[in-house]
C-alpha cells in the first residue's frame, strides 16, 4: 500500500514539476471544424483556412488581400491564353520530396476532376503544362486578366505521395467518401498536420524546414484545435485562459472580453454575405402544401418576403450592430461592387402583405426553411427571426436547422426548397460570384435559376480583357439579378477575433487566420 | 440448477436479439443507405449494382444475420459524420466515460455513506436535517441544470477550474488517461462533481433508511440492554449490514451513472460515449446510433443476468422453489 | 351526499396528515400555481410567444422590469428573439406539464394494463411482459427515454421533427416509466386474485373484464398514485432535459428546458434573466410535485400509521 501511494506522488509530482518546455503552443478554438484535410474536396472557409496552414497556392495574399508570391515568384502573360508561372526552387514537401512543376501540373489535373469542388475557380484552365522543373505554362480556353486572383485558393499536392496513397481523385464529400488524405495531409505548408481527429482536435506542429522562415519568422511550435460548438463554453474558455484565440466569439461577450484583462479583440468587414435562397426554377416545392404551382417562381411573392424581413432589427438585436445590411450578394471590396447596388428595398410589412395578396396568397402558404447552425455568426438565431418576420405576412415556415455537415449537402444535392447561405469571394471579383450562384449550372446554385443571358455574360466576363467593357457587363448582370431578386441579401458580416494580448495576428478580410503570421510574446 | 441458468441466458439473449433487429431495421431501411452512399449522377444501374454489393437484396433473415455477425466482431460500420469506423470511435471514448464514471462513483459512496450515518445516527440535529434538505434539492435539480451554475461559478467568476474538455491526456497502450496530469484532474471535478449528486443523494437517503430501520431491530435493543457501548453498536453491527443492500444498490447503480454521464458530458464537452451519441442524434448519424443502442441493450442485460445469476446462487429460497414448481415466471 | 363526502375527506387521516406539515401545504400550493398558470396561461399571458407574428425583434433582450433599463411591458424581461419571459414561462410550463402529464398517463395506461391483464390471466402473457418489465428496470429511465426519442427523430424525415417533437416526447418518456406500474399492479393483483369475494364474483359468472375493473382496479391505485406523483417530476425534469440536450422541445414553441438551453448561451454576457427564470421555474415545479409525492408515499403507508 505505501508503495503504491509513493509510486503515484512520484509520478504526481514529476508530472507537476516538470519543466514547462519552451514551446509555443497556441491554442484556438471556434464553432466549426475544419470538414476535410483533402484540400479539393470541399470549397468552405474554415476548411480552407485549416488547409491552408498545411498546404499552400502558387499565389498568397497578404492581410489586406494583396497578392505575392507563394509558390510561384512570379507570374506573366506570354500570350492572350497562356500565363506562365515560374516556381520557387528548394521548396520540399513535408516528407521531404521536393516541390517542382509535376507538382503543379497533377494538382491542376487534379482540381478539375468530377469530385473536385475547386472546379469553379479553374472553369477557364483548358491546360496546365510543364515547361520544366520550375516554370509552368497554364493555357486558358480565352483570355483570362484575372487568372492569378483566381488561384489563390488552389492549393498544391505532392504527386508522388498523392498516387502512394491512392487519393489521385479529391475525396467525394457529398456521398461521404472517406480517403487517405482527408485526415492526412503532406504540404509544403508552415506547420504540418500530425493529428486529425474530426470534431475533437487537430493539432499542428511547426515544419522547421518551410521556405518562408527567413521572412515570416513565426515563432508558434504547435497549434491545437479544437472546435467548441457551445458560445458559452467558448468565451468562458478564453476569459479563464485556456485558450488563446477564439475566432468567432460570441456577440453579446465582445464588450466582457474587451473589458478583461489581458484579452483583445479585433474586428473588420469580412468579405462574406449572407442571404436566402429560394427555389424558383421547380414546378411545385417540395416542402409545402401548394399544390400545382411554386409560389417562390413569382416575384412578387420573393419581393414580398424580402420586404418583410427587417435587417435592421436583426443587425441590432441578433449581431448586435456586427453586420452591415446589404442590398446584393457580395461586400465592398470585390470588383464589381457599387453602394448603390448594395441598397436595399424598403423594410415594408404592408406592402409586402399587398404584394402576397396581389400574388394570389392572401393567406399565405407554408415552407420549410434549412438552415446551418455552426458555420456563420448566429446562423440559427437570424433564421428564426426570418420565421417569426415572415410568419408576420402570412407565410408559415418550419424551420430545420442542422450541422453544416448536413445542411451543405442538402444545397449541393438540391434537396431543398429554401436556404440560408453564406458566400465569400476568395478571388474579389465579381465573376467568381456568378459563377457558383448565378449560372445556371452553377454548382452552389441550387434555386433552379436558368437565365440565358446571366449564362452569357458569366462567360463573357471571364474571357474579357477590355477591362472597361468588362466592368459595364458586370454592373449589367448585377442589375439583372437584383431585379430579379433572385437572392434574399441579409447582411455583409463584420467579424471580430478574440485573443490574449500576448498573441500579435493580424485580422484577414476572409477569416481565414495564417498562422505564419502569428507572433506569441 | 442448469435448467435455469440456461433459461436465463436464452432470454437474455433473445433480448439482446430483439434491441439488434430493432437497430438493424434502423440502419438499413432508415434514409436508404444506397442514397446515402452515391450521388445525384447515379444511374439507375450503378444503385441496382450497389445494392447487389451491399447485399441488400439477400433475404431479411440473411442481412439480419450478417449484421448480428458483423456486431459480434465488433463491426458496427463508418460513421457518417465522422468518416471512421464507429469501433474506433467507442475505443476513443470509453476511457473519458469510464474515468469519469469512476470518479463519481467513488465520490458520491465517499461522501454518501458517512453523511447517510451521520443523518440516521444524529436525526434531530441541525446539522442533520439540513443535509436532507439539501439532498431533496439535489434529487429535484436536474444535472444539467447544477452543470451550468458550477461552470459559471468555477471557470467563469472564480477563473480556477477549467469549463469544458479533459485537459491534457496520457496514451498508455490504447487508454488514453486524465489521471496522470494536473490539468487533468483538474478538468474531472466539476464533471464529476454534477454526476455524482443524484447517485450521492440516492445512498444517502438509502443508508439513512436502512440505518433507521436496523436501529429498530430486536438484537440492536438487546445489545443496548447488554450494556455495549454506542459506537460498537452503531459500527460494528449497525453499519455491517446497512451496507450489504448498498452494496448491491451500487452496482446497478453504475448503469445509471453511464446514463446520466450522457447529460453531464454535453454540458462539460467532455469526449465520451455519451458525448458522442448526442452529436450523432444531432448529426443523424445512424450507424452510430444503431451501434450505441446494441451496445447499451448488451451492457444492461448482461448486468441484469449477473445479478440473476448471483440471487439465484445466494438465495437457496430460489433454488428449492425451482424444483417444486416448474413452468412459473 | 357531497357535503357527507366533502366532511367525511375533511376529517379523513390525510387531510390531517396534509394539514400537519406546513411544508406539504406550501408545496401544494405551488403545484396548484403552476397549473393553474399554465391552464390558464392563453388567458394570463401578456403574449403568445409560440405565434412568431407576435414578436417583436427589437424588443429582443430587455432586463427584468425593475431594473434600469426595464419597462413594466415586460415584467421578467425578454429573450433573444423578443418573446416575453413571463409569458414564456407559462406556455414553457404549458407544455412541460403537458408532456409530463401525458407521459405519465402513457406508462399507467401501458403499465397498468399490462399488470393487470399479466397478473389476473397468468400464462405467457404475464411471464413475458414481467421479463420485459424487469430487464427495463434495469435501465435508467432517462436512458431509454433518450434512446427512444433519439431512434424516432433519426426515423422521421426532416420537416415532421419539428410537429411531431412533443408526441415524440411523450411516447419515448412514457415508454421508459411503464415497468414500475406493471410490477406494483401485478403484485397487488396477485393478492386480489386470491381472495373469496373475486371467487364469489367469478361463481356469479361476471365476467372477468369486469371483475378486474370493477374489483381489482380500485385497489391498486394507491400504491400507482404515489409513483405518478414522483413519476410526473420525473417525467418533467426528464423533458427538460433532453429539450436541454437538443433533442426535445424545438426552440419555436420552448418549453422550459428549452428555454434554459437559449438563455444558457447568454448567461455569461450578463443576461442572466434568459435562464435563471425558467431555471428557477423548474426546479420550484419538480420539488414542490416531489414534495407532494414524499408525502403521499408516507400518508398512504400504512406501516408509519
Amino acid at each position: 500500500m505505501r508503495l503504491v501511494l509513493l509510486t503515484v506522488s512520484l509520478v504526481l509530482s514529476a508530472a507537476l514539476a516538470l519543466p514547462a518546455e519552451a514551446k509555443n503552443t497556441l491554442r484556438w478554438a471556434s464553432q466549426g471544424d475544419a470538414l476535410t484535410f483533402d484540400p479539393h474536396a470541399q470549397n468552405e472557409g474554415p476548411t480552407n483556412a485549416a488547409n491552408a496552414q498545411v498546404y499552400e497556392s502558387l499565389i498568397l495574399r497578404k492581410p489586406n488581400m494583396e497578392k505575392e508570391p507563394g509558390l510561384a515568384l512570379s507570374w506573366k502573360l506570354v500570350n492572350p491564353t497562356t500565363w506562365e508561372f515560374k516556381l520557387r526552387k528548394g521548396v520540399k514537401f513535408h516528407d521531404g520530396a521536393d516541390f517542382n512543376a509535376d507538382d503543379v501540373v497533377f494538382s491542376f489535373q487534379r482540381a478539375k476532376a468530377d469530385t473536385s469542388d475547386f472546379k469553379g475557380y479553374i472553369t477557364s484552365v483548358s491546360e496546365a503544362a510543364k515547361v520544366d522543373d520550375h516554370t509552368v505554362h497554364v493555357k486558358t480556353s480565352g483570355p483570362n486578366p484575372i487568372l492569378p486572383d483566381q488561384l489563390t485558393t488552389l492549393l498544391i499536392m505532392d504527386k508522388g505521395w498523392a498516387e502512394k496513397h491512392n487519393v489521385g481523385k479529391p475525396q467525394d464529400y457529398k456521398n461521404k467518401e472517406e480517403t487517405y488524405a482527408v485526415r492526412h495531409a503532406n504540404g509544403t505548408g508552415p506547420f504540418k498536420l500530425t493529428v486529425r481527429e474530426p470534431g475533437v482536435r487537430t493539432v499542428m506542429v511547426k515544419n522547421a524546414a518551410w521556405w518562408g522562415l527567413k521572412t515570416d519568422p513565426h515563432n508558434v511550435d504547435e497549434i491545437v484545435y479544437t472546435p467548441v460548438a457551445n458560445p458559452a463554453t467558448r468565451v468562458a474558455a478564453l476569459l479563464s485562459g485556456e485558450l488563446d484565440f477564439v475566432l468567432d466569439p460570441p456577440f453579446q461577450d465582445i464588450a466582457r472580453i474587451k473589458g478583461t484583462s489581458g484579452l483583445k479583440v479585433v474586428t473588420v468587414n469580412q468579405i462574406r454575405t449572407i442571404f436566402l435562397g429560394m427555389v424558383v426554377g421547380a414546378p411545385e416545392l417540395k416542402t409545402s402544401s401548394v399544390k400545382g404551382k411554386n409560389p417562390f417562381a413569382d416575384k412578387r411573392v420573393r419581393q414580398a418576403m424580402y420586404q418583410a424581413i427587417d435587417v435592421d432589427a436583426i443587425q441590432k438585436k441578433i449581431m448586435r450592430d456586427m453586420s452591415v445590411p446589404a442590398g446584393i450578394i457580395t461586400s465592398a471590396g470585390v470588383h464589381g461592387w457599387t453602394s448603390a447596388l448594395d441598397k436595399r428595398l424598403s423594410h415594408d410589412g404592408a406592402a409586402a402583405k399587398k404584394l402576397l395578396t396581389e400574388a394570389g396568397y392572401p393567406n399565405g402558404f407554408d415552407v420549410r426553411l434549412d438552415c446551418p447552425n455552426d458555420r456563420y455568426n448566429n446562423d440559427e438565431a437570424i433564421c428564426q427571426a426570418v420565421v417569426g418576420m415572415l410568419g408576420k405576412i402570412g407565410i408559415k415556415v418550419s424551420l430545420d436547422a442542422q450541422s453544416k455537415t448536413l445542411h451543405f449537402p442538402k444545397i449541393q444535392k438540391r434537396e431543398t426548397d429554401f436556404y440560408l447561405l453564406g458566400w465569400g469571394v476568395p478571388t474579389l471579383d465579381s465573376h467568381y460570384v456568378f459563377n457558383y450562384l448565378y449560372q445556371s449550372k452553377g454548382s452552389w446554385n441550387a434555386t433552379g435559376y436558368a437565365n440565358g443571358q446571366i449564362d452569357e455574360l458569366t462567360a463573357s466576363i471571364e474571357r474579357e480583357t477590355d477591362l472597361a467593357k468588362r466592368d459595364k457587363m458586370i454592373a449589367q448582370a448585377w442589375q439583372m439579378v437584383r431585379d430579379d431578386i433572385v437572392y434574399i441579401p441579409l447582411h455583409h458580416q463584420v467579424i471580430a477575433w478574440a485573443m490574449k494580448d500576448r498573441l500579435t495576428l493580424p485580422i484577414r478580410l476572409d477569416d481565414s487566420p495564417q498562422f505564419r503570421l502569428a507572433r506569441l510574446k | 440448477m442448469i435448467a435455469y441458468v440456461l433459461q436465463r441466458v436464452v432470454q437474455a439473449a433473445a433480448v439482446v436479439l430483439v434491441v439488434a433487429f430493432v437497430s438493424f431495421v434502423l440502419f438499413n431501411y432508415v434514409g436508404d443507405p444506397v442514397n446515402n452512399m452515391v450521388g445525384q449522377e447515379a444511374t439507375i444501374a450503378d444503385r441496382a449494382a450497389l445494392r447487389e454489393r451491399l447485399g441488400l437484396n439477400d433475404a431479411l433473415v440473411v442481412q439480419f444475420a450478417r449484421f448480428v455477425g458483423n456486431a459480434l466482431r465488433a463491426d458496427f460500420g463508418i460513421s457518417y459524420q465522422l468518416q471512421r469506423p464507429v469501433a474506433t470511435l467507442l475505443a476513443e471514448r470509453l476511457p473519458a466515460t469510464l474515468e469519469l464514471v469512476l470518479v463519481s462513483a467513488v465520490l458520491a459512496l465517499a461522501v454518501g455513506i458517512p453523511c447517510g450515518v451521520y443523518t440516521g445516527l444524529r436525526r434531530e440535529t441541525w446539522a442533520a436535517r439540513m443535509i436532507l434538505t439539501v439532498s431533496l434539492v439535489g434529487v429535484s435539480l436536474p444535472t444539467f441544470v447544477i452543470g451550468i451554475l458550477l461552470i459559471y461559478l468555477f471557470a467563469v467568476i472564480l477563473g480556477v477550474l477549467p469549463s469544458f474538455g479533459r485537459g491534457d491526456v496520457v496514451a498508455v497502450g490504447w487508454w488514453t488517461t486524465g489521471f496522470l496530469t494536473a490539468s487533468g484532474w483538474k478538468a474531472l471535478i466539476l464533471p464529476s462533481v454534477t454526476l455524482c449528486l443524484y447517485q450521492l443523494t440516492l445512498i444517502l437517503r438509502l443508508v439513512r433508511a436502512e440505518m433507521l430501520e436496523v436501529l429498530r431491530t430486536d438484537y440492536i435493543k438487546f445489545a443496548r440492554a447488554r450494556g455495549l457501548p454506542s459506537r460498537v453498536i452503531h459500527f460494528g453491527h449497525a453499519l455491517r449490514n446497512t451496507l450489504v443492500p448498498v452494496i448491491t444498490i451500487t452496482g446497478l447503480q453504475v448503469g445509471s451513472l453511464i446514463a446520466f454521464s450522457i447529460i453531464t458530458e454535453t454540458v462539460f464537452q467532455w469526449p465520451g460515449m455519451g458525448f458522442l451519441f448526442i452529436q450523432a442524434v444531432q448529426f443523424a448519424d445512424i450507424p452510430v446510433i444503431a451501434a450505441y443502442l446494441v451496445l447499451v441493450a448488451f451492457f444492461f442485460v448482461a448486468i441484469n443476468l449477473a445479478v440473476d445469476l448471483l440471487y439465484f446462487a445466494v438465495d437457496p429460497r430460489l433454488r428449492a422453489e425451482r424444483r417444486v414448481a416448474p413452468g412459473g415466471a | 351526499m357531497l357535503a357527507r363526502g366533502l366532511h367525511r375527506a375533511l376529517d379523513s387521516d390525510l387531510y390531517h396528515s396534509f394539514t400537519r406539515s406546513p411544508l406539504t401545504v406550501a408545496a401544494a400550493a405551488v403545484t396548484a400555481l403552476f397549473f393553474g398558470g399554465a391552464a390558464l396561461a392563453p388567458v394570463l399571458a401578456p403574449q403568445d410567444p409560440f405565434d412568431p407574428a407576435t414578436l417583436n425583434l427589437m424588443d429582443a433582450f430587455a432586463p427584468p422590469a425593475w431594473t434600469a433599463k426595464g419597462s413594466a411591458q415586460y415584467l421578467l424581461g425578454t429573450d433573444n428573439q423578443g418573446r416575453d419571459v413571463l409569458s414564456a414561462l407559462l406556455y414553457g410550463s404549458r407544455i412541460s406539464l403537458l408532456v409530463g402529464f401525458a407521459a405519465v398517463g402513457f406508462s399507467i395506461v401501458l403499465g397498468v394494463g399490462l399488470g393487470v391483464l399479466g397478473g389476473y390471466l397468468g400464462g405467457w402473457l404475464e411471464t413475458v411482459a414481467m421479463r420485459l418489465a424487469d430487464v427495463q428496470l434495469t435501465v435508467p429511465g432517462i436512458l431509454v427515454a433518450l434512446m427512444v426519442d433519439g431512434i424516432v427523430r433519426t426515423a422521421l424525415p426532416g420537416g415532421l421533427k419539428e410537429e411531431l417533437a412533443v408526441y415524440v416526447l411523450i411516447f419515448a418518456i412514457g415508454i421508459s416509466g411503464w415497468p414500475q406500474y406493471a410490477r406494483v399492479t401485478r403484485g397487488a393483483t396477485l393478492v386480489e386474485k386470491n381472495k373469496e369475494y373475486v371467487a364469489a364474483a367469478r361463481i356469479i359468472g361476471i365476467h372477468p373484464v369486469a371483475i378486474m375493473v370493477r374489483h381489482v382496479l380500485p385497489n391498486v391505485m394507491g400504491p400507482v398514485l404515489v409513483l405518478a406523483t414522483i413519476g410526473l417530476a420525473l417525467a418533467i425534469i426528464s423533458e427538460a432535459t433532453l429539450s436541454f440536450l437538443g433533442v426535445g422541445v424545438p426552440p419555436t414553441t420552448p418549453s422550459l428546458g428549452t428555454l434554459i438551453r437559449i438563455g444558457n448561451n447568454f448567461l455569461f454576457s450578463g443576461e442572466w434573466w434568459i435562464t435563471l427564470f425558467p431555471s428557477g421555474a423548474l426546479v420550484l415545479l419538480a420539488l414542490s410535485v416531489n414534495l407532494l409525492g414524499d408525502w403521499l408515499r408516507d400518508a398512504l403507508n400504512p406501516k408509519l400509521r
